[in-house]
């Protein structure tokens, strides 16, 4: 053998972790994560799914995965190499991996692809996100009655409809239990960096807030709050249950494993199309982690009334009436926002005092 | 906009704290690239200082010795980047980026059952008398010890480079080591103490991120803090003042934007965020505009007596 390919093959089998190694599957699914597995949150709970695929099918399928993939254009190759390892189902994880999923998908017509929490579909790529402002409600309900000082901070990650569409959700649900309550945002422009969470998180605690909420993926500004004392904190993408029962007092937790054994399946099956997946804490996509006793008794019975308002269909998070942060009409009193304008979500709410960098 | 919620005092503390895993880094880099040597593996080496630093404080309850535990592990793991680039002559780049993939990879090994513990963190220090002096004691002088550390080992670092034998050995390794040697000066194993010095450094930064400033594991944690104290190096023009003044920028630039933002200040937090790169830049232009890169002469090439 030279030694080149050896050399490649070594790197190879240094980048790809394969998953079990029996020979002769019928399916290979393979994963582009945007974290490392053990980030504690939304990497995390998609690995969990992937060993969930693994157990569900056993030998009957190869699972191979990348992590740590940065968005933009080195996720082509990475997920161009992925395909041309024999991949048959390719799940891309993070919503930066948009265009370059379809990118590949040209090149490889039959290779399916599923993208998460994108809009961009082709004949073979599906896409699939959950609709976690539904726990972002139930976050911003005890968020919005627990603050003393009416500053919640709100760690945000990038300005895409998926996280603002968090921010409103969870200021919507906090004023109406607290109309004084205010909003801190920070972009942290980053998924995943330990030392920059911590650090927005400690930003945002000195400057008054006493409840933190993220949309980063570490639980970095757990520890920082639990350092900090009288702060409370929300497990993100996974429950992140080390730092229950405080300061982390919920979660909202993604459950990819049945839409993941569900995709397989039906790629087994020959019977795999290209459609659009966004559920709820209905079909239990979007789980909420428990209420610990660091909540207020009437705050838990009033959260988990609304989690069963939202689970049954009963109540809509966004509903009007609802302005625009510039003051305009959005929705008008019962109206409920369609899913178009929610997926393309690209304001705040009226009341929150901040201007979503462009 | 309201920015008197943003407090002074607590800003230039989280600045001091944000600055230190970078400086000292940074520091220990720069006198490895002092003695001709070109390690890329600082966040390797980080990293591998940050689990083994965490994993030995919550197993042994002392941060001290998680510090210890971690100057140590990442200087045996620069020690093999010695090994093979001073006696095996091997490409200092590419062992370098090697060395990273090595230390990331084995920090999530060894790390898997650290996840989500707490560790025990290093007190902050209440010097009599300092401490007590209003908003400077709660600014400067309220810190862990580690923050004091890494300011006096960049007193000490230019201490021995500017004024002792020593140290003018170890210049002259990295400006020729073919006159170094024809001096008599033993150019590998100098070269491979600095190596040593380098990696320690690197796991003491890399310790005070996962003890101190996060403080907890979890994998990849470093995010790029090394590459960071490359940069810095060079922002630095290879002198030590300026890489405390270069780390603090990027602590202070880091720190100041997530308060901004905190505060509600319509600043517009993409510039901030690539502002130290740009005066990175900025000051590499003025360098080589005036004609002097500092850069040390034999910098990344390799070593054999036989030549």
């Amino acid at each position: 053998m030279h030694r080149r390919t050896l050399l490649s093959t070594a790197a190879l089998a240094l980048t790809l972790g394969f998953g079990s190694a029996a020979a002769a599957q019928d399916v290979t699914a393979g994963f582009i994560y945007v974290g490392p597995v053990g980030d504690g949150g939304w990497t995390y709970e998609h690995n969990k799914a992937r060993l969930a695929v693994e157990e569900q099918f056993g030998d009957k399928v190869k699972t191979i995965y990348q992590e740590s993939v940065p968005e933009g254009a080195d996720a082509e190759r990475a997920i161009t190499q992925m395909a041309l390892s024999g991949a048959d189902i390719i799940f891309t994880t993070s919503f930066g991996y948009m265009d370059p999923t379809i990118a590949v998908a040209e090149k490889f017509p039959n290779v399916k692809f599923e993208h998460a929490t994108g809009y961009k579909r082709a004949e073979n790529v599906g896409t699939y996100s959950a609709r976690f402002y539904e726990g972002r409600a139930i976050q911003g309900h005890i968020a919005g009655s627990m603050t003393k000082t009416n500053k919640i901070g709100y760690i945000a990650s990038y300005p895409i409809p998926e996280v603002i569409r968090g921010i409103n959700s969870a200021y919507i649900h906090a004023k109406k239990v607290n109309p004084d309550v205010e909003f801190s945002i920070i972009w942290a422009y980053t998924w995943f960096d330990p030392a920059k969470e911590a650090d927005a998180a400690r930003a945002l605690i000195e400057n008054g807030a006493d409840v933190i909420l993220q949309h980063t993926d570490s639980t970095a500004p757990h520890a920082a709050a639990a350092e900090a004392g009288d702060v409370i904190t929300f497990g993100q993408a996974s429950d992140m249950a080390d730092y229950a029962p405080y300061p982390r007092v919920s979660s909202i937790i993604d459950n990819w494993a049945p839409y993941y054994i569900d995709r397989v399946q039906a790629v087994m099956d020959g019977t795999w199309t290209s459609d659009d997946t966004w559920d709820g804490i209905g079909p239990g996509m979007v789980g909420i982690g428990e209420i610990t006793d660091a909540v207020p008794e009437e705050v838990k019975a009033e959260a988990l009334d609304l989690k069963a308002a939202i689970s049954s269909g009963d109540y809509h998070p966004f509903t009007g009436p609802l302005n625009k942060a510039d003051g305009s009409v959005w929705l008008a009193e019962g109206e409920v926002a369609d899913d178009g304008t929610l997926l393309g979500m690209d304001f705040y709410v009226e009341g929150i005092d901040a201007e979503i960098p462009q | 906009m309201d920015l008197s919620s943003i407090n002074p005092i607590l800003l230039v503390a989280s600045i001091m704290v944000s600055a230190t895993p970078i400086l000292l880094a940074a520091i220990g880099e720069m006198v490895v690239e002092k003695s001709g040597v070109l390690n890329l593996g600082v966040e390797g080496m980080m990293i591998t200082g940050a689990v083994v630093g965490f994993a030995v404080a919550v197993n042994s309850t002392s941060p001290a010795l998680g510090f210890v535990a971690a100057a140590a592990a990442a200087a045996l793991l620069s020690l093999a980047f010695g090994l093979l680039t001073q006696f095996l002559l091997s490409n200092q780049v590419a062992t370098g980026l090697g060395l990273t993939l090595v230390g990331l990879g084995l920090s999530s090994l060894i790390g898997k059952p650290y996840e989500g513990i707490k560790s025990p963190t290093l007190p902050k220090l209440d010097i009599p008398v300092l401490s007590d002096i209003p908003v400077l004691g709660r600014m400067l002088f309220s810190h862990d010890l580690m923050v004091y550390f890494s300011l006096a080992l960049v007193v000490a670092v230019w201490a021995f480079l500017k004024h002792t034998r020593a140290g003018l050995i170890l210049r002259a390794v990295g400006e020729s080591h073919d006159s170094a040697h024809a001096l008599g000066y033993k150019v590998v194993i100098i070269r491979l103490m600095a190596i040593l010095f380098g990696g320690a450094c690197a796991g003491l930064g890399g310790a005070y991120l996962s003890l101190v400033r996060v403080p907890q594991w979890t994998e990849g944690m470093t995010a790029g803090a090394g590459w960071i104290a490359l940069a810095i190096v060079v922002f630095a023009s290879w002198r030590p003042g300026r890489v405390a003044i270069g780390a603090y920028l990027f602590g202070g630039v880091t720190v100041l934007q997530l308060n901004l933002q905190a505060a509600g200040a319509a600043v517009p937090v993409a510039l901030l965020s690539a502002s130290p790169y740009l005066v990175t830049i900025l000051v590499l232009v003025i360098i080589s505009a005036r004609g002097a890169h500092a850069a040390p002469a034999s910098l990344g090439r390799p070593f054999h007596a036989s030549s």
